[in-house]
């Protein structure tokens, strides 16, 4: 199974401008969805496909030994979708049908319409069962295979993420890693107002899994934190990444509360993709 | 969004959903009002309430099903807990606990569903609530009110929370036709005549009330009078209205924003069936999920639309 895997910095740097862009750009011209969210997850799933994590064809998208993404925040579909083009699932401007009658980039993803999908989510809480499902699955088939699911952090005030997180620890199911997108921000206020999660690393460790906490948009902690995770065994893992909801938008990062779930405005567009810096 | 209407204009007026975040801030003035949110306030409108009431306002973040358990344990107690979010989360997420919680010990708490249907548009198939009717009707002892505009659901927010027992109102997310007026009749298991016909009835609640009015006016081009009864409680159904309809109309078309099966078409074709066998038609969005797209878009591509209605009425009364 091939694995992208560059070792350049800077090649990464790029994906991960390119992936920014494109989330902003399929938004804006949608003109709704979830910039903000898909902004703060791009540095993981960059390191994800592009940083020889996870091992896809986009060819053959559903051979049973890939490694699965499985986006729980499905929200997020913009970084999703942005990342799975740049993969090579879909033409990059494809990006460009979302949310859009007939196209099969949904406002949140459909398994059943594009290829790289592994779950269709958009009611939060529930990815981490399926990734269990998966990684399940793999040892009943003595294969290799690993599975790596993201949630946002107001996420994780789902009960069923503790149902699930209390089933993979006690399974001892150490081919599966999560990833808890730690913007800080939900939907309607900052997660502390809502439900304070701290600490997070121990509530994990307390239910048998390995958790620490990084640095989400340094590749290299990143690149790190996911080959940490192949090295436990015997536990699923789980990386709380710190992210910053709208990172690389200045419009967003200054006033996170307000953005959730809006497209940057056409005539922001610009300044915002300046501030990017794609090179396309 | 135009909602296919072309035969009638009305004013648009404000989304259901703001109406009932409206009604429910002023419903703030009795104490023992108390109102649940699970991250979404600034959706459901309930942030009205909660910036008039903030020590009766709790956001319980995204869980949807503790919220209900909450609102079990605070109606035991004899307060009236208001809980909301979107219809599709409120209902699938937390289907036991409002089973065990609500239903099965029958305890007041009001439940409010926003963003139902498909006419939330883009957000797509896993945001849309097209089986949250026959969710809750299969809940014993659950009033279930789909009011078509603002005035209407403003009216019925106050008298469910009025209403003793477990309640469900569905909302949706886009500005819609005004049809009532603040004082207009409207209660509560009654459903409402908009318009007089002795032909054949068209049956709807929400956004397809207005529809089935526009579509009246096409059949009234064809010399047919329709009557058309703005449904809007599906349980307890308005029995002596749909049996009047069946008795002095040759057919009835129900028409609604929901899937075929256990909304408001099951409900009324039980009555026909058990009262006076008629013939019926059904529009609805049938056995499927729905895709992203524009909401006219989608309403059009799934078959709600005032000509939708319009054919089934002559289909219906040509066999
Ligand atoms: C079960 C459920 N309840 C409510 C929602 C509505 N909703 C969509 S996104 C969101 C906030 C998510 O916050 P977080 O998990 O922190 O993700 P972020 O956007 O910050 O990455 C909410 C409440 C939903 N999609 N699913
Ligand atoms: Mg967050």
């Amino acid at each position: 199974m091939p694995q992208a895997r560059t070792e350049e910095r800077t090649e990464l740097e790029r994906v991960a401008r390119r992936l920014r862009h494109n989330i902003v750009r399929s938004t804006t011209e949608a003109g709704s969805g979830h910039p903000s969210t898909s902004l703060s997850m791009v540095e993981v799933v960059a390191v994800l496909y592009f940083g020889g994590v996870l091992r896809y064809d986009p060819q053959q998208p559903h051979q049973p030994d890939r490694d699965r993404f499985i986006l729980s925040k499905g929200h997020g579909a913009p970084g999703l979708y942005a990342v799975l083009a740049e993969a090579g699932f879909f033409p990059v401007e494809d990006l460009m049908t979302l949310r859009k009658m007939g196209s099969p980039l949904e406002g949140h993803p459909n398994m059943r319409r594009l290829a790289g999908v592994e779950a269709s989510t958009g009611s939060l809480g529930q990815g981490l069962s399926m990734g269990i499902g998966h990684a399940h699955a793999a040892r009943l088939d003595e294969s290799d295979f690993r599975t790596y699911v993201m949630t946002g952090d107001g996420e994780v005030e789902q009960g069923q993420v503790w149902e699930a997180a209390m089933h993979a620890g006690n399974h001892g199911l150490d081919n599966l890693t999560l990833i808890v997108d730690r913007n800080r921000h939900q939907q309607t206020d900052a997660v502390a107002k809502v439900q304070p999660l701290d600490p997070l690393v121990d509530k994990f460790e307390s239910f048998n899994w390995e958790a620490r906490e990084i640095d989400g948009h340094s590749l290299d902690e990143v690149a790190a934190a996911f080959d940490w995770a192949r090295g436990v065994s015997g536990k699923p893992q789980a990386i709380i990444a710190r992210t910053v909801k709208g990172k690389g938008v200045s419009l967003l990062e200054e006033a996170q509360d307000k953005w959730h779930g809006k497209p940057i405005p056409k005539e922001e567009e610009a300044r915002a993709l300046q501030e990017i810096g794609a090179e396309l | 969004m135009s909602f296919g209407l072309s035969r009638v204009s009305f004013e648009t007026g404000p989304a259901t959903r703001e109406a009932f975040g409206e009604a429910l801030a002023e419903a703030g003035a009795n104490k023992d009002v108390i109102v649940i949110d699970g991250d979404v306030n600034n959706s459901t409108f309930t942030n009205k309430f909660k910036d008039m009431y903030p020590d009766r306002f709790f956001n319980v973040g995204i869980a949807e099903s503790n919220m209900i358990g909450i609102a079990s344990g605070l109606a035991a107690a004899g307060k009236i807990p208001v809980v909301a979010s979107f219809s599709t989360f409120l209902l699938s997420n937390a289907f036991d606990q409002i089973r065990m919680g609500v239903a099965f010990p029958n305890l007041n708490v009001k439940l409010v569903g926003t963003h139902a249907g498909i006419s939330i548009g883009e957000d797509g198939p896993s945001q849309m609530a097209v089986e949250d009717v026959a969710q809750a009707c299969a809940f014993p002892g659950m009033t279930v009110v789909v009011p078509a505009d603002g005035p209407s659901a403003s009216i019925a927010t106050h008298a469910l929370l009025e209403r003793e027992g477990p309640t469900f109102m569905r909302c949706g997310r886009p500005g819609v036709p005004l049809l009532y007026g603040p004082a207009s009749d409207f209660q509560i298991g009654k459903a409402n005549t908009l318009r007089e016909g002795d032909d054949i009835t068209l049956i709807a609640n929400g956004i397809m009330v207005a529809m089935a009015l526009d579509a009246a006016e096409g059949l009234a081009a064809d010399g047919i009078q329709a009557r058309v009864l703005d449904m809007h409680t599906v349980k307890p159904i308005d029995t002596d209205c749909i049996v009047k309809a069946a008795n002095e109309t040759r057919a009835i078309v129900v028409a609604e924003e929901h899937l075929a099966y256990g909304g408001l078409g099951s409900t009324v074709a039980m009555v026909v069936g058990e009262h006076k066998p008629t013939r019926m038609a059904f529009v609805d969005i049938g056995d499927t999920y729905a895709t992203s797209g524009k909401p006219d878009e989608l309403l059009e591509h799934f078959g709600l639309t005032p000509d939708a209605i319009l054919d089934a009425a002559r289909r219906v009364l040509k066999d």
